[in-house]
């Protein structure tokens, strides 16, 4: 079995021809799943059963993502990042392959509303569980605090660790919407930005913690 | 990463029966246990480790318990998450410096997911090591690149033949605490110091870094009750967001009006184990915290001490550390 479903089918290669990113990557991911040989193992694998889950090859498993179950094919090997981005469909593209290594932060999203590294956790262990990722938290026209408040005060440059500033910091301010500066720094100690922004994604969280705080108490 | 079976055992004696002998060192790689998958996702996709199976330990009853004695005993099952020591008020009473060891780990992802278990068990952050095309002596290899190479890293005690250091901040946290490893392989349940379950790359084999063999898995760590002591855990980063410690000292002094009956000097950041300075701490004995004692302390702690090319910087500041941590404490 060859390597292209795991974690490097989602590295872009340099290509002649007219293949966008992203359509070069639903490509491969086709590719590979169709020339897999492996037992189609169900959900059901994940019951109650006290014999041991034992997956092999490429299997069928489902997922709660953003509030809804969707069925995958993935290896055991896969990622929850590489799950999101190349088996989802459509692809949820929010949380970005960076240094696949859990050392950027541009892969957050939320286990059980916790802010996890999507690259460092493999799909098959999050049977169960409620995998939410930055298009959960809200939609254009319907943006929660975060994301609007990364708007309003210019809080990203590029743009590539934004979602996952967004998720750090949403998952902090859902705990503890009067978040200090120093807490909001610490819940992003995790997410690094290498255009600088910090000073906007700090004074960002702060607007976003002060609005939560306002519709709280309107509730 | 190589592909692999994943398997969910959901009792300890299925974990136990998918694990090889004791003594056949040889097969070891070929099953890898899955806790907060933190460290070994690293290593899978380094290809420093190819196992034919990954068991996913998460399901299993029982290991994620944090439990507070009434004795003040605390046990730490080694599923508990890094977060769940992090934010336990209790622990934070108990053992502020475990629990400040816990909390500098890595990043809130990381501590999410992170394991007590999978800390200790952590393999080196050596570049070398880490390094999939470098057959260095931790992998099989026949020297230590980093001995004679970049070196910055890397151990000033303990070292040789390899010279990594122990990445994990709760391990000295935990052996200042004088805590135990509970143990369990095929054969049943042992019981050992915390400190005696690291080995230095002279002691045990240079492959691993600690007692565990083929068969077994740390089930706990059990901390003794902790009263009297006052504690704490200072460490020092290159990237102040968050990093591995270039050096760290968990501190513990029992004191007596200002005067110190015991004390528990444990180092991080600097060599191959948890760094016990037992002479530093018997120094201490008997004396009160000032300006001479601490002195005498940070002298005596890094006795042996050996710079490489590159960590000579980590004696001035790992001495700076002992005394800054016992100026907090007195």
């Amino acid at each position: 079995m060859s390597d292209v479903a795991g974690s490097h089918d989602d590295r872009p290669h340099a290509r002649d021809g007219v293949l966008t990113r992203r359509s070069f990557f639903k490509g491969a991911g086709v590719v590979a799943a169709g020339g897999l040989v492996g037992e189609a193992v169900h959900a059901a694998a994940h019951s109650m059963s006290l014999e041991p889950v034992r997956l092999s090859g490429e299997v069928e498993i489902e997922l709660s993502i953003n509030g809804a179950l969707q069925k995958l094919k993935v290896e055991p090997r896969t990622t929850l990042l590489n799950a999101l981005r190349n088996h989802c469909n459509p692809p949820l593209t929010g949380a970005k392959l960076v240094c696949d290594r859990g050392s950027c932060g541009a892969c957050t999203v939320h286990l059980d509303g916790q802010p996890v590294y999507s690259c460092m956790t493999l799909a098959v262990a999050c049977v169960g569980r409620a995998v939410t990722t930055i298009e959960g938290l809200g939609a254009p026209g319907q943006l929660n605090e975060v994301q609007q408040a990364f708007c309003e005060h210019d809080a990203s440059m590029c743009g590539f660790c934004t979602p996952g500033f967004v998720m750090s910091i949403s998952a902090c301010l859902e705990r503890k919407p009067d978040a200090t500066l120093d807490e909001i720094k610490h819940a992003c100690a995790g997410n690094l930005c290498r255009c600088g922004t910090y000073p906007h994604v700090f004074d960002a969280a702060l607007s976003a913690g002060r609005a939560l705080r306002a519709k709280g108490g309107k509730r | 990463m190589r592909a692999f079976d994943w398997i969910q055992p959901k009792t300890l004696d299925q974990v136990l029966e998918l694990l090889p002998g004791p003594r056949d060192t040889k097969q070891r790689d070929r099953v890898k246990l899955l806790a907060g998958g933190q460290d070994l996702l690293g290593e899978l996709k380094e290809y420093l480790v190819q196992p034919e199976q990954v068991v996913d330990l998460k399901s299993l009853p029982g290991l994620a318990a944090l439990e507070f004695a009434a004795d003040g005993g605390i046990t730490i099952s080694a599923l508990v998450t890094l977060a769940a020591l992090e934010s336990s008020a209790e622990l934070r009473t108990r053992s502020p410096m475990i629990a400040e060891a816990a909390g500098s780990v890595a990043s809130v992802q990381i501590r999410n997911q992170g394991t007590v278990g999978g800390n200790l068990c952590q393999r080196p952050r050596c570049w070398y090591y880490r390094r999939e095309q470098a057959l260095c002596i931790k992998k099989g290899g026949a020297e230590c690149f980093a001995y004679g190479g970049l070196n910055k890293y890397n151990a000033i005690l303990g070292g040789g033949p390899s010279y990594i250091v122990h990445p994990s901040d709760l391990a000295p946290a935990l052996v200042a605490a004088g805590a135990s490893a509970v143990i369990r392989g095929k054969k049943g349940e042992r019981r050992i110091e915390l400190e005696r379950f690291f080995t230095l790359p002279s002691e045990g084999s240079v492959l691993r870094e600690n007692v565990l063999a083929p068969d077994e898995l740390l089930l706990r760590v059990e901390v003794p009750p902790q009263t009297g002591w006052r504690s704490t855990y200072l460490k020092f980063r290159e990237r102040s967001s968050y990093d591995f410690a270039l050096s760290a000292v968990a501190l513990a002094l029992k004191l007596d009006g200002g005067t110190v009956r015991e004390a528990r000097i444990v180092l991080g950041g600097v060599a191959p184990i948890p760094w016990r300075a037992d002479k530093a701490e018997a120094a201490l004995v008997g004396k009160k915290i000032d300006d001479a004692s601490c002195k005498q302390a940070a002298e005596l702690a890094l006795v042996g001490a050996e710079a490489l090319q590159y960590n000579g910087y980590k004696i001035p500041l790992t001495q700076a550390l002992i005394t800054k941590a016992l100026r907090k404490l007195s």
